[in-house]
């Protein structure tokens, strides 16, 4: 028997071609085609119309009477009141500073995504330095700017403020609940217990309810805590308590071996769970951790009931004005597009680095 | 050295003396209502190399996981290198300084390269410089022949490299002894020689053994005393060649002439 050497053939035309692609993912059986047919029919109908309505028959003047005549969106809305949609009632002249306060924080998020940064003093410093200027440029009263109370925060700046500094707080207290539930100390575990089922048991509007209306009941009188930090710590304990069972669930599936080698080189228990355990647990859940924040992220919105006015709050505000009434559609589109904008960001962040993190291990 | 004395006279649990590095006394472990290890009396010399075998679920595992506190025992006590190995964590961490382990299934940290692997735990725990350790680790992956994979991670090397990774990552700890649990029971067949050969020169170079293993090739070859468990209990022990030649207890004779049958 005579072996001979076999090279490597590219592999047959009808798998590379546009149209040996289709008949392979479209037309490949009967069902198939029939619903490859009917949903391009659907999309034939429907395309059109929705590019008509927001583009070809659109209206873009800041004016209202010009909208009823029109047929398509009024985006003369957005035109007219996208200044206190984004900046709410922060002093109309300083709209500036929220601005570029805006701009402060999410370059630090921006930053932080950045592997450079991937280092515990280069965050913190990153995250140090960014809170100062972002608080100095919001709040003012130094270097001749004025003082803007946080009451008169509003629209996306205090959406991502909340966003944002929830996210930073929430993810090592959602650690630290995880390590106590899974704890051998019964009184640390009890109480994580406790709190984790507590918070998730409840929802997250009772939970800014109860901080906002109860606990001032509770204080001494001439007691008050800031509404916003209120919200603030209400939102953050509450995605803690979410992100603790995700945390679990990726510290568990982490195999023993890994526990007993850290263990038997001697390492601490800090030590194997900040270099062994958690890197390996917390890249293992990555897409659950950024569902929480995604929906921490959309769940800012429920502070409208405590008086704040976020993003959704300054649009629902807005299209209260009669003239401006009838365009509520429009209203809810622009917001939903913003909100739509950040968490595909996230979720597109979060594939990059679950390819970025396993790049040269191997699996 | 004082490991070519024979065994053989020895009574165990009556032998007193300082070169002892590891002295158990009558101790007891349950795992739940089942009693895994039975009045384990032992002591190891410093420098001696021990095989322990016996049928699976003997207990073989377990004692041995007991001497680096990977589990707990109940009743009776241990000493390693004359601490106490008790629940005193400044005990356990001491003695986790001095006795490494190496693992059936190596147990490498996967989201680390090898020579993150080896440097680790001397940079932490024996606050080594990183210059340092990288150097000696170096030198480690030198011996088991294994340097030019140092910036690799786990996943990329075969079985047989992974083990000696975890062996050279042990080493880097500068154990005075070590504690081997089925190194080789996890490996493609044409990957033990290769870990064994590791296993071989660092007995030679007198480090203290104590390997649970069924390579008997490598008990005859290495050992100063074999030790045989069954059912939680030492059943016999002596040096490698009357162990295998003649052995005393009834199960031990049947135990290895289950697993020589096919050698």
């Amino acid at each position: 028997m005579t072996h001979k050497f076999i090279e490597p053939k590219a592999p047959p035309i009808s798998d590379r071609s546009v149209v040996g692609w289709m008949r392979n993912n479209l037309f490949d059986s009967p069902l198939n085609t029939a619903l490859t047919i009917i949903i391009a029919y659907v999309l034939l109908q429907f395309i059109p119309l929705v590019l008509d309505w927001a583009l070809f028959s659109a209206t873009w003047v800041a004016d209202s009477d010009a909208c009823k005549a029109g047929s398509g969106a009024c985006w003369g809305l957005i035109n007219a009141k996208w200044r206190f949609i984004l900046f709410g009632t922060y002093t109309y002249d300083e709209h500036w500073r929220p601005f570029v306060g805006m701009l402060i924080l999410l370059g630090a998020c921006v930053g932080s995504t950045i592997p450079v940064f991937w280092k515990p003093m280069r965050l913190l410093l990153l995250w140090v330095v960014s809170s100062v200027l972002l608080g100095i440029i919001m709040w003012g009263g130094i270097f001749g700017l004025s003082y803007v109370e946080n009451t008169l925060w509003g629209g996306l700046p205090l959406t991502l403020i909340i966003a944002v500094y929830g996210t930073l707080f929430a993810f090592p207290i959602g650690i630290l609940l995880a390590l106590g539930r899974m704890s051998n100390l019964p009184a640390i575990k009890s109480f994580c217990i406790f709190f984790i089922e507590l918070i998730r048991g409840v929802p997250l509007i009772s939970v800014l309810f109860m901080s906002s209306f109860l606990l001032p009941l509770f204080l001494p009188d001439g007691v008050n805590i800031d509404k916003l930090l209120r919200a603030q710590v209400g939102i953050t304990l509450f995605t803690a308590a979410y992100l603790a069972e995700v945390f679990r669930g990726g510290l568990q599936a982490i195999p023993n071996g890994q526990f007993e080698a850290a263990n038997s080189l001697g390492l601490t228990y800090w030590q194997s769970m900040r270099m062994i355990i958690l890197p390996q647990a917390l890249r293992l859940v990555i897409p659950p951790t950024v569902n929480s924040f995604i929906s921490m992220f959309k769940d800012t919105s429920l502070v409208v009931i405590i008086g704040l006015m976020d993003l959704l709050g300054t649009v629902k505000s807005v299209i209260k004005d009669p003239e401006w009434r009838i365009f509520y559609a429009e209203g809810y589109v622009f917001a939903a597009a913003i909100f739509f904008f950040f968490c595909y960001s996230m979720a597109r962040y979060s594939a990059y680095l679950e390819v970025e993190l396993r790049k040269g291990e191997g699996h | 050295m004082t490991n070519l004395e024979p065994h053989t006279e020895r009574q165990v649990g009556h032998h007193e003396k300082t070169e002892d590095v590891i002295k158990i006394r009558d101790m007891n472990k349950w795992f739940g209502s089942f009693h895994v290890l039975r009045d384990i009396n032992l002591n190891v010399e410093k420098g001696e190399r021990i095989v322990i075998c016996g049928p699976s679920g003997s207990g073989k595992s377990t004692l041995i996981r007991c001497l680096n506190r990977l589990e707990a025992y109940q009743t009776g006590e241990v000493y390693v290198n004359d601490i106490l190995l008790g629940d005193d964590v400044k005990n356990i961490e001491a003695i986790r300084r001095e006795v490494c382990m190496v693992f059936q299934h190596f147990n490498l940290f996967p989201h680390k390269t090898i020579l993150e692997n080896l440097t680790l735990a001397p940079i932490w725990v024996r606050k080594m410089p990183k210059k340092e350790a990288e150097e000696m680790a170096m030198a480690y992956l030198e011996r088991v022949r294994i340097a030019e994979q140092a910036l690799k991670f786990p996943g990329q090397l075969s079985g047989g490299q992974q083990q000696r990774v975890a062996i050279a990552r042990s080493l880097c700890m500068q154990p005075k002894i070590m504690l081997f649990d089925e190194p080789t029971s996890a490996l493609d067949p044409e990957m033990v020689k290769e870990v064994l050969d590791v296993m071989v020169e660092l007995a030679k170079e007198g480090m203290t053994m104590l390997c649970v293993t069924h390579e008997m090739g490598f008990a005859k070859e290495v050992a100063d005393r074999v030790i045989f468990m069954d059912e939680g209990q030492i059943v016999e022990q002596n040096e490698p060649e009357p162990f295998f030649t003649n052995p005393q207890n009834e199960r031990t004779q049947m135990f290895l002439s289950q697993i020589l049958s096919h050698h």
